[in-house]
C-alpha cells in the first residue's frame, strides 16, 4: 500500500516537474523529495510501535525499528526544506527580474525580455 | 491579520513554544527531540509572532539578529568537535562528563550534546532568516 | 647519480622564482639564467670522459612499479649528446634573448616559459622510461605554444601557436598509444628492457601498429611532411624561440626519440622503409620550398624540414654510417641554424624587415655579424672547411652505400644539396653582399650579446671542420654506439681524399651556382617558379588545417544544439524518460519477479491515511488555485508525518510536521507576490507528461517493493543500537546517530542550511539594487 503511495508520490512530482511554471515545479520537487524520503524510510522495513529508545536493559535490538534510515531522513527532511525555500526565494526574484513565471521564456541568458 | 487574539495568544504560547523548544533540546538524548526539532520550533515561535504582528516589529524587537545565531550555532558546533581530536585522538568523537546537580544523579554532559546545541541555534537562526527575507517589506499586513 | 633529477628540478625552480626576483637583478635575467645553463653545460662536459668510455649512468627513482612508471635518468653517449645541445645551445641563446627581448613587455613570462622548456627539454632527453619522456615530451609541446604565441596580440602568432599544438598534441596522443601497445608486449616502460628485448618486439604482432603509431609522434614533432607544414608558421615566435626550440632542440626531440628507439625498434624492414622513405620527402619539400621564400626566416625554416628529414633519413638507413652522419649532422645543423636565426632576428631587429629583396648589402653596416653569418651560410651550404662540409660529405658517403633502394635515396639527396647549397648562396648574396639598399648606423657595444652567441657556434663550427677528430671521438662515436647497439669506429677528417664523394661535392658545388646565380640574376625566373608552385601545389596545407578545425567546431555545436537546446522541461524530461527506462530494464533483469509482501488494506487507518495523502497529491496536482494547491501539498507532509509516527519514527514525525509547516508559512509568505498559475501547457504535452510521470511512478513502486525484501548486508543500525546507550549515554539511537555516531553528516546539514539560509537573504534584500 506504501509502495503505491511512494509510487503516485512520485508520478505527481515528476508531472508537476514537468510543467512550464516554476511554482509547481517547486512543488514538484517537494513532492519528489517527500517520496525519496518514504522510499528509503519504507525500504529498511516496516515495524509500528517500537521506536528505538534502548537504555541498559534493553536486549533484543534487532525487534526495534532501524534508526538508521530514520536519521538519513531526518538529515533529508531538513535539507529538503532548505532547498525548496532557496528555490522558491529564487523563483521570487527571477520573477522579479523577468515577470514571467514560464520556464521556457527563461531561454535567454541575456536580460531582454 | 490583525487578529487581537492571535496577538494576544502570541504574547504567552510563544513563551511557552520557547521553553518548549529548549526541553526538547534537553531531552534529546534520551527521549525524542534534539536539536533539530527543538530549533524549529523555537523558529517557528519567532514565526508565530511575526503573523501575529508584523515581521517588521518581530525585527525591530529581536535583540540578536539571526545571522548571529546561525554564527553561535556553528561556533558551538565546532568548538564541540574538537575536543575528541585532542582527547581521544579522533576526530568528532564525544567526550561526556557529569555535571553534578542538585537531587538528581546528576547530568550528563558531553561534546555531542554541546553540538545538538550548535544545532539548535543554527535552526533558529536559519529559520527566522528564512522568514524575514521572504517577508520582507511592503505588503504583509 | 641524484645530480641528474636535481638539474631538472633546478630548471624548474629556477624558472618559477623569476616571477620573485628583485628589481636590481630582474632586468639581467638573462645572464643569470645564461649562468644556471652555463653550469648546467659544465656539468655535462665533465661527463664526457666518463661517456666516452661506453659507460653510462643511470638513475632510478620508483613512481607507481606496479604499472611500470618509474622515474629513470640515463646519460649515456646520446643523451650526453643532446643535453650538450639543450645546455649549451642554452647559454648562447639565453644570452642573445637578454638583449633580443629588452624592448618588450612580460619578458618574465618569457623567461619562465623559455626556462622551463629547456628544463623540460632536459628531462626529456635524459629520460628512460618512456611514460616519463611523453611527460616532458607534452611539457616541451604546451610550452611551446605559450612562446610561439607570445606575441599574442598579433592573430597570426595566436594562429600558428595553434597549430602547432593541434598539431603536435595529436602526434603526442599517436606517440603514447604506440608506447603503450608496444609497451604491452614487453610489459615494461623502460627503454632498456625495450632494447633488450628487441627480438620480442619485433616479433610481437603489435610491432607494425606500435611502430606506425610512435612514428606519427616522432613526425609530427620533428616537422616531417606531411605534418611539416607548422613549422614554418612557428615563425612568427621571437627570434630567440626559433633559433632555440625550431633549429637546436624541440624539433630534435623527434630525432631524439628515433634515435633512442632505433635499437629497439630499428633494422627490420618496415623500419628501413617508412622512416626513410619521409625523410626523402621531407627533405625534398624543405629544400624545394625553401628557394622560393623571400622571407628569411621563412627560408630558415624550410631549411630547417630539409635538415630534419636528412636526419630522419640517415636514421631510417640505418647503417653505422649512416648514423654516424646523422649525429654529426645534428650538431652541425644546430650550430649554423642556431646561429642563422639569432642573425634573422638581429637583422629584423635593426633594419626592420626580414624581406630579403629588401635587403641587401649588409656587410656594410654590419661587417661583424655578416662575417659570421658567411660562415654558417658556408656551413649549411656544406663548403670546406666548415663542419656541414665534413657532414655533407659523410651524408653523400652514407647514401652512396646504402642499402635497398640507395640509389632513389643518393639522387634525391644530391638534387636537394644542390637546392640547399643554391639557397645559402641566395641569402649570402642577396642580404649580406652586393649592393647597400640602406646603411644602417647602431653603436657596435650594445650588440655585443647579439653577435656573441651566433659567433661562438660558429667559430665551434669551424675549429671542429678543420680538427674534427676529437670532437668526433668524444661525443659523435659514443652516441652512434648507444644508437646503434655495438661499438663502431669514428673518424673524421676534413680531407677524404680524392674519391667518389669529393667528386659529388663538385657536382653539388656547381650545380648550387648555377642555380643561384640565375635566381640572384633574374628576379623574373624566382617569381615565375613562385607562380609555378602555386598552381601545381594548390592544397595550402596550413589552410586545410584550419578549414579542419573549422569544420570540427561546426560539427560540434550543431550536435551540442539538439541536446542543449534550452528547453528546462526537455532536460528533465529526458533524464526522466532515461531514467525510467533503466528502471524497467534493471527490473526485468533482476531475478525474483515474483514480490512477498501482499497487497493488504491492514491496518485499515493506515490505509485510510494513504487514501487521504494520494487525493491531497491528486488536488494539488490538479487544482488551478495556487492556495489549495499548496495547502493539500501540506497535507500530504501531514500525512507522511503521521506515517512515521505509526512506524515508530517519532522524531522523524516531528521533524516532518514542523518542516512542512513551515514550508507552507513560507510558499504563502511569498505567494501573493506570484502571479496566478497560467494555463501553459496544451493538452497534448499533458498527456505526455502524464504517461512519463506515471510510467516512472509505477518504476518507483516496484522497486519500493523490491526493495523491502532486499537485505544486502547486515544493517550497522545494531551496532548502533547495541553501542548507544552503553558508549554514547543517549537513549534515543536516532538523535545519537545524528549527533554522536554520524555528526559529521549533521555538520553537513547544518552548512547547507545556513548557506540556503544567507542565499535565500543575499536573494531577497539586495532586490533594490536590481531591476
Amino acid at each position: 500500500m506504501l509502495s503505491i503511495l511512494v509510487g503516485v508520490l512520485y508520478t505527481a512530482g515528476v508531472y508537476m516537474l514537468l510543467r512550464r511554471s516554476i511554482l509547481k515545479f517547486i512543488i514538484g520537487i517537494i513532492f519528489m523529495s517527500n517520496a525519496t524520503n518514504l522510499l528509503v524510510f519504507i525500504s529498511a522495513g516496516l515495524v509500528a510501535g517500537k521506536p528505538a529508545f534502548v537504555n541498559g536493559a534493553t536486549t533484543n535490538v534487532s525487534q526495534l525499528a532501524d534508526p538508521m534510515p530514520q536519521a538519513l531522513v531526518l538529515t533529508a527532511i531538513v535539507i529538503g526544506l532548505g532547498m525548496a525555500v532557496f528555490i522558491l526565494a529564487l523563483k521570487y526574484k527571477y520573477f522579479e527580474v523577468t515577470g514571467t513565471d514560464d520556464l521556457d521564456q527563461l531561454k535567454q541568458t541575456d536580460s531582454q525580455k | 491579520m490583525n487578529s487581537i487574539i492571535l496577538q494576544i495568544a502570541s504574547k504567552y504560547v510563544r513563551w511557552l513554544l520557547v521553553i518548549f523548544s529548549v526541553i526538547i533540546l534537553l531531552r534529546g538524548h534520551n527521549a525524542p527531540g534534539g536539536g533539530f526539532i527543538g530549533g524549529l520550533l523555537a523558529g517557528l515561535s519567532l514565526a508565530y509572532k511575526g503573523f501575529a504582528f508584523t515581521p517588521e516589529l518581530l525585527k525591530t524587537e529581536m535583540k540578536v539578529k539571526p545571522e548571529s545565531f546561525m554564527g553561535l550555532g556553528l561556533m558551538l558546533i565546532f568548538i564541540s568537535v574538537w575536543p575528541g581530536v585532542f582527547i581521544k585522538s579522533a576526530f568528532m568523537e564525544g567526550i561526556w562528563f557529569t555535571i553534578p546537580f542538585p537531587f538528581t544523579e546528576g547530568y550528563k554532559f558531553g561534546t555531542p550534546f554541546l553540538f545538538d546545541i550548535g544545532v539548535f541555534f543554527t535552526v533558529i537562526g536559519v529559520t527566522v532568516l528564512f522568514l524575514f527575507s521572504l517577508s520582507n517589506n511592503k505588503s504583509w499586513k | 647519480m641524484l645530480p641528474m633529477l636535481n638539474l631538472v628540478i633546478l630548471y624548474f625552480l629556477f624558472a618559477l622564482s623569476i616571477f620573485i626576483l628583485p628589481k636590481a637583478i630582474k632586468s639581467q635575467k638573462g645572464i643569470l639564467i645564461a649562468f644556471l645553463q652555463m653550469a648546467a653545460f659544465v656539468w655535462f662536459v665533465f661527463k664526457v670522459p666518463l661517456v666516452s668510455a661506453n659507460n653510462s649512468e643511470l638513475l632510478f627513482l620508483k613512481w607507481i612499479p606496479e604499472l611500470g612508471l618509474n622515474f629513470e635518468f640515463l646519460l649515456d653517449g646520446l643523451s650526453l649528446a643532446f643535453a650538450l645541445l639543450v645546455t649549451g645551445v642554452g647559454v648562447l641563446v639565453f644570452l642573445y634573448a637578454h638583449s633580443y627581448m629588452k624592448s618588450y613587455d612580460n619578458t618574465a613570462k618569457f623567461f619562465f616559459f623559455l626556462l622551463l622548456f629547456s628544463g623540460a627539454m632536459l628531462g626529456l632527453v635524459l629520460s628512460a622510461n618512456l611514460i616519463q619522456l611523453f611527460i616532458f615530451w607534452e611539457l616541451t609541446t604546451v610550452l611551446s605554444f605559450f612562446l610561439i604565441s607570445f606575441f599574442n596580440e598579433k592573430e597570426l602568432a595566436r594562429k600558428a601557436a595553434f597549430q602547432s599544438l593541434v598539431i603536435t598534441f595529436l602526434g603526442g596522443l599517436s606517440l603514447l598509444a604506440g608506447i603503450i601497445v608496444i609497451g604491452s608486449a614487453v610489459d615494461s616502460y623502460s627503454i632498456n628492457d625495450w632494447v633488450a628485448g628487441a627480438d620480442k618486439i619485433k616479433s610481437s604482432s603489435s610491432y607494425v601498429p606500435g611502430l606506425i603509431l610512435i612514428l606519427i609522434g616522432v613526425f609530427t614533432k620533428s616537422a616531417q611532411f606531411p605534418f611539416h607544414f607548422w613549422l614554418p608558421g612557428a615563425m612568427q615566435a621571437p627570434a630567440p624561440v626559433s633559433a632555440y626550440l625550431h633549429s637546436a632542440t624541440m624539433v630534435k626531440a623527434g630525432v631524439f626519440l628515433l634515435a633512442r628507439l632505433s635499437p629497439a625498434l630499428g633494422g627490420t624492414d618496415e623500419w628501413t622503409f617508412i622512416v626513410p622513405l619521409f625523410g626523402v620527402i621531407t627533405m625534398l619539400v624543405g629544400s624545394y620550398f625553401a628557394i622560393t621564400q623571400t622571407d628569411l626566416k621563412a627560408i630558415l625554416a624550410y631549411t630547417t624540414i630539409n635538415a630534419l628529414g636528412v636526419l630522419v633519413l640517415l636514421l631510417g638507413i640505418d647503417t653505422n654510417l649512416s648514423i654516424k652522419a646523422a649525429v654529426l649532422f645534428l650538431f652541425i645543423h644546430a650550430f649554423y641554424k642556431a646561429s642563422l636565426f639569432m642573425i634573422a632576428g638581429f637583422i629584423e631587429k635593426k633594419t626592420g624587415t626580414r624581406e630579403i629583396n629588401e635587403l641587401g648589402g649588409l656587410i656594410k653596416s654590419f661587417p661583424i655579424t655578416s662575417a659570421i653569418a658567411l660562415l654558417a651560410l658556408l656551413s649549411m651550404a656544406g663548403l670546406p672547411p666548415m663542419l656541414g662540409f665534413l657532414g655533407k660529405e659523410l651524408i653523400y658517403e652514407a647514401k652512396v652505400q646504402s642499402p635497398g633502394f640507395g640509389s632513389m635515396i643518393f639522387i634525391f639527396g644530391f638534387i636537394s644539396n644542390v637546392l640547399m647549397f643554391a639557397v645559402s648562396m641566395k641569402v649570402l648574396f642577396k642580404v649580406f653582399l652586393g649592393k647597400a639598399k640602406k646603411t644602417y648606423t647602431v653603436s657596435r657595444f650594445k650588440n655585443t650579446f647579439f653577435v656573441i652567441g651566433p659567433a661562438i657556434l660558429v667559430l665551434i663550427s669551424l675549429v671542429i671542420g678543420i680538427a674534427p677528430n676529437l670532437f668526433g671521438k668524444w661525443i659523435i662515436e659514443p652516441a652512434t654506439n648507444v644508437i646503434y647497439a655495438s661499438p663502431v669506429n669514428v673518424e673524421l677528417a676534413l680531407w677524404h681524399g680524392f674519391n667518389q664523394v669529393l667528386l659529388l661535392s663538385i657536382a653539388t658545388v656547381v650545380l648550387g651556382s648555377m642555380l643561384s646565380y640565375i635566381l640572384i640574376k633574374y628576379n623574373r625566373v624566382e617569381v615565375l617558379w613562385q607562380k609555378f608552385n602555386t598552381t601545381v601545389f594548390p592544397v595550402n596545407l596550413p589552410e586545410l588545417f584550419t578549414k579542419t578545425i573549422e569544420s570540427f567546431v561546426a560539427f560540434s555545436v550543431s550536435k551540442t544544439k539538439i541536446l542543449q537546446h534550452g528547453y528546462h522541461r526537455y532536460y528533465i524530461l529526458s533524464i526522466i524518460v532515461f531514467t525510467a527506462v533503466l528502471l524497467w530494464v534493471q527490473l526485468f533483469v533482476t531475478k525474483g519477479w515474483q514480490f512477498e509482501i501482499p497487497f493488504t488494506f491492514k491496518p485499515f487507518y493506515i490505509s485510510g491515511l494513504v487514501f487521504i495523502i494520494m487525493l491531497a497529491t491528486l488536488f494539488s496536482v490538479i487544482t488551478r488555485s495556487r492556495i489549495a494547491a499548496i495547502l493539500s501539498m501540506g497535507v500530504t507532509g501531514y500525512g507522511m508525518a503521521l506515517i512515521f509516527l505509526y512506524y515508530s519514527a517519532v522524531d522523524l514525525a516531528i521533524t516532518q510536521i514542523l518542516s512542512e509547516t513551515l514550508i507552507v508559512v513560507m510558499f504563502m509568505l511569498i505567494l501573493q507576490r506570484l502571479p496566478t498559475f497560467t494555463k501553459l501547457s496544451s493538452k497534448a504535452t499533458k498527456i505526455r507528461d502524464l504517461i512519463v510521470s506515471i510510467i516512472f511512478g509505477t518504476a518507483m513502486t516496484l522497486v519500493t517493493l523490491k526493495a523491502i525484501n532486499v537485505n544486502l548486508s547486515s544493517p550497522i543500525s545494531e551496532f548502533f543500537m547495541q553501542n548507544s546507550f552503553q558508549k554514547a549515554f543517549g537513549e534515543n539511537v536516532v538523535n545519537v546517530i545524528l549527533v554522536d555516531f554520524r555528526a559529521l553528516d549533521t555538520l553537513g546539514e547544518a552548512t547547507v542550511l545556513v548557506i540556503a539560509a544567507v542565499g535565500v537573504s543575499v536573494l531577497l534584500f539586495s532586490k533594490k539594487s536590481k531591476s
